[in-house]
C-alpha cells in the first residue's frame, strides 16, 4: 500500500488487516507509562488542510506523534496557498522537503488522487532513477468524494461494539449527497459484508446511488427496528447552494434521531455520528450522549486507525 | 506470518528432530523448576511471552510452575514488532497481541519468554517495549532453544536446549496450540525471506 486514497482500493482482507493493526496498537498503548512507540522515528508526516477540521487533523497529528514521526501542520490560510500557489506546486514542495507522507483535506473531489499521481511521478528522476523520496498521500477528505480513514474508524467502532461487521445491518441517514463520509462508509461496510441502508430526503441523494452497494429507503421509522447500527450524518450547510429541504425544523422531524426514534432501535444497536454534530438538527442531545451512542469511541478509535494507516504506509520497506 | 518460518506443521522429511513431544514437555518442566528456584517464591513475578510461540510457552510455564510449587504466576505477552530495528527491511508486518497484567510491571520480576534465541534482536526490541510499560525490578530471559549467532550482548537465564546451528539452517518450534503438535526440528536451508531474525 503506497497511498490511501479511496476505500474502493481496499479489499476485505486489507481493510480487516488495518482494523486488526488498529486493535493491536490500542492494546499495545493500553496502560503504558510511556505512550510513544519508536516505530516511525525519523519519518515526517505533513498534514495539509484546505478545509477546517478539528478531529481529523488532531487525530492524524496525535497518531503520528505517538509513533514518533515528526508531524508538521500546514493550513491553507497562513501558507503560500493564500498567495495563490497551486495544489501541485505546494504538493511538490512538500515532497521535495522530504515529507514521507502528506495527509490532505481539500474541497475538490479527486484532489488526493491528483497529488498521488504527482508524488509517483516526482519519485522517479529524469533517467528513470529513484529520487529518494516517494511521498505517500493519505486522503483525509476530498470534496464530496471520500474520507477513507473515517470509514475505517467507523468500521473499527462497529466491530468493537457489535462483535462483527459481516451480516450486520447499518443505516446511514441524512445528507448523503454532500457526504464523503457516507460514500466511504457505504463502500467499505459493503466490502466488509454489512448490509447497508441509506435513508435520506430524495433531494439529498446523489446521482448514481443506484449503482452503490446499498439499499435506499425513504423512511427512517420503518428501518429502525431492524438495525444493528445507525449512522447520522451532519447536514453540510456550507456545501448547500440552494434549498434541499423546506426548513431545518422539517428536516429534524423527518430525519432527525429523536428520543422517540432511538427507542425504536433494538437494545444492542449503536448510534454513530462522524462529528461535528449539529445537536437538535440530525440528533438530539439525549441520544448523542446516551448509552447507545459511540460518538466518543469513534474519536478515540480514530487515533488508533490512523496510527494503523501510517504504520502500513510508512513502517515497512519501500515497495 | 510467523508460520512461514516454521513451514509445514508436519515437517518435510528432510527435517531432523531435535526434541520430541515428550522432550518438549520435559524441557518446559525443567525450566519451570529453575524459575521456581531462581524466583524463590516471589508471587509477584510475571511471565511475559513474545508472541506467537513465546506467549504460548509463557502460559505453559505458568501452568507448570503452578503445578510444582502451588504459586500462580501472572502471565502476559508483549509484541516487540513496533520496536524492531529491521522494520524498514521488509514490508509492514501484522502486529500480535500485547497483554500486560493489570497491576503493571513496576517493581516486579519479569521473566521474558521466547521460543528461539538467535541474534538477540527480538529480545532487545521486547526489552524496549517492556520499559515503556513500566520499570520492572529485574528482567530474566527464558528460551526453549538457544541456537547461537548472537548479534547483541544478550544471554538467556533459562535455556531449554542449546543447539549449535549453521546460519543457513532453520529451527522449527512446533507447539500444539499453534501447530497441532509439539516438537523442535532442524531444517536445512536458509530462513525464508520475510521471517524475522530471532
Amino acid at each position: 500500500m503506497k497511498h490511501l486514497l479511496s476505500v474502493t482500493d481496499l479489499d476485505a482482507a486489507t481493510a480487516t488487516g488495518l482494523l486488526d493493526t488498529a486493535d493491536r496498537l490500542k492494546q499495545a498503548l493500553l496502560g503504558r507509562e510511556v505512550r510513544k512507540l519508536p516505530t516511525l522515528r525519523g519519518r515526517t508526516v505533513v498534514t495539509m488542510f484546505y478545509e477546517n477540521s478539528t478531529r481529523t487533523r488532531v487525530s492524524f497529528e496525535i497518531a503520528g506523534k505517538w509513533m514518533s514521526a515528526d508531524t508538521v501542520n500546514v493550513s491553507a490560510s497562513g501558507s503560500s496557498v493564500s498567495k495563490g500557489e497551486s495544489l501541485r506546486d505546494t504538493s511538490l514542495t512538500l515532497s521535495a522537503m522530504g515529507a514521507d507522507c502528506v495527509v490532505v483535506r481539500h474541497p475538490a473531489s479527486g484532489s488526493a488522487h491528483r497529488m498521488a499521481a504527482w508524488a509517483d511521478r516526482a519519485a522517479v528522476g529524469g533517467g528513470g532513477e529513484s529520487t529518494g523520496t516517494h511521498t505517500s498521500i493519505v486522503n483525509a477528505g476530498d470534496g464530496t468524494h471520500e474520507h477513507p480513514t473515517q470509514a475505517l474508524l467507523d468500521a473499527a467502532t462497529l466491530r468493537d461494539r457489535l462483535g462483527a461487521i459481516a451480516g450486520r445491518r447499518v443505516a446511514i441517514v441524512g445528507d448523503v449527497l454532500h457526504s464523503r463520509v457516507a460514500r466511504s462508509n457505504v463502500f467499505l461496510l459493503a466490502t466488509l459484508g454489512a448490509e447497508v441502508v441509506v435513508v435520506a430526503p430524495p433531494t439529498l441523494l446523489p446521482v448514481g446511488i443506484a449503482q452503490w452497494p446499498c439499499r435506499v429507503s425513504p423512511s427512517l421509522d420503518a428501518e429502525l427496528p431492524a438495525l444493528d447500527a445507525v449512522m447520522m450524518l451532519r447536514v453540510q450547510a456550507e456545501r448547500m447552494h440552494g434549498s434541499f429541504f423546506p426548513s431545518s425544523r422539517e428536516y429534524a422531524v423527518s430525519y432527525g434521531l429523536s428520543q422517540a426514534r432511538a427507542a425504536l432501535l433494538p437494545d444492542h444497536a449503536v448510534v454513530l455520528h462522524p462529528g461535528p454534530m449539529v445537536r437538535g438538527m440530525e440528533i438530539v442531545p439525549a441520544v448523542a450522549d446516551g448509552p447507545a451512542s459511540a460518538v466518543l469511541a469513534q474519536v478515540s478509535n480514530g487515533v488508533h486507525v490512523r496510527m494503523a494507516v501510517l504504520y502500513h504506509l510508512l513502517a515497512g520497506a519501500p515497495e | 506470518m510467523a508460520n512461514d518460518r516454521r513451514g509445514d506443521a508436519h515437517g518435510a522429511p528432510a527435517d531432523r528432530e531435535l526434541l520430541s513431544a515428550a522432550d518438549v514437555t520435559r524441557t518446559i518442566a525443567r525450566i519451570a523448576h529453575q524459575i521456581i528456584e531462581k524466583t524463590a517464591g516471589d508471587e509477584r513475578a510475571v511471565l511475559i511471552g513474545i508472541p506467537t510461540r513465546g506467549a504460548v510457552l509463557a502460559r505453559r510455564l505458568a501452568a507448570a510452575v503452578g503445578e510444582f510449587s502451588g504459586t500462580t504466576l501472572e502471565v502476559g505477552s508483549v509484541d516487540a514488532t513496533l520496536h524492531r530495528d529491521d522494520l524498514r527491511r521488509r514490508p509492514a508486518r501484522a502486529l500480535e497481541d500485547t497483554e500486560v497484567p493489570e497491576g503493571g510491571l513496576d517493581d516486579r520480576l519479569v521473566v521474558l519468554v521466547d521460543d528461539v534465541l538467535m541474534s538477540g534482536r527480538t529480545v532487545r526490541a521486547a526489552l524496549d517495549a517492556l520499559a515503556d510499560h513500566g520499570r520492572p525490578r529485574a528482567v530474566q530471559l527464558a528460551v526453549l532453544v538457544d541456537r547461537g549467532h548472537r548479534e547483541l550482548p544478550i544471554r538467556a537465564d533459562y535455556v531449554g536446549k542449546n543447539v549449535p546451528t549453521a546460519r543457513d539452517e532453520q529451527i522449527l518450534v512446533l507447539l500444539t496450540e499453534t501447530d497441532d503438535v509439539d516438537g523442535v526440528r532442524l531444517r536445512r536451508g536458509p530462513t525464508p525471506e520475510g521471517a524475522p531474525a530471532s
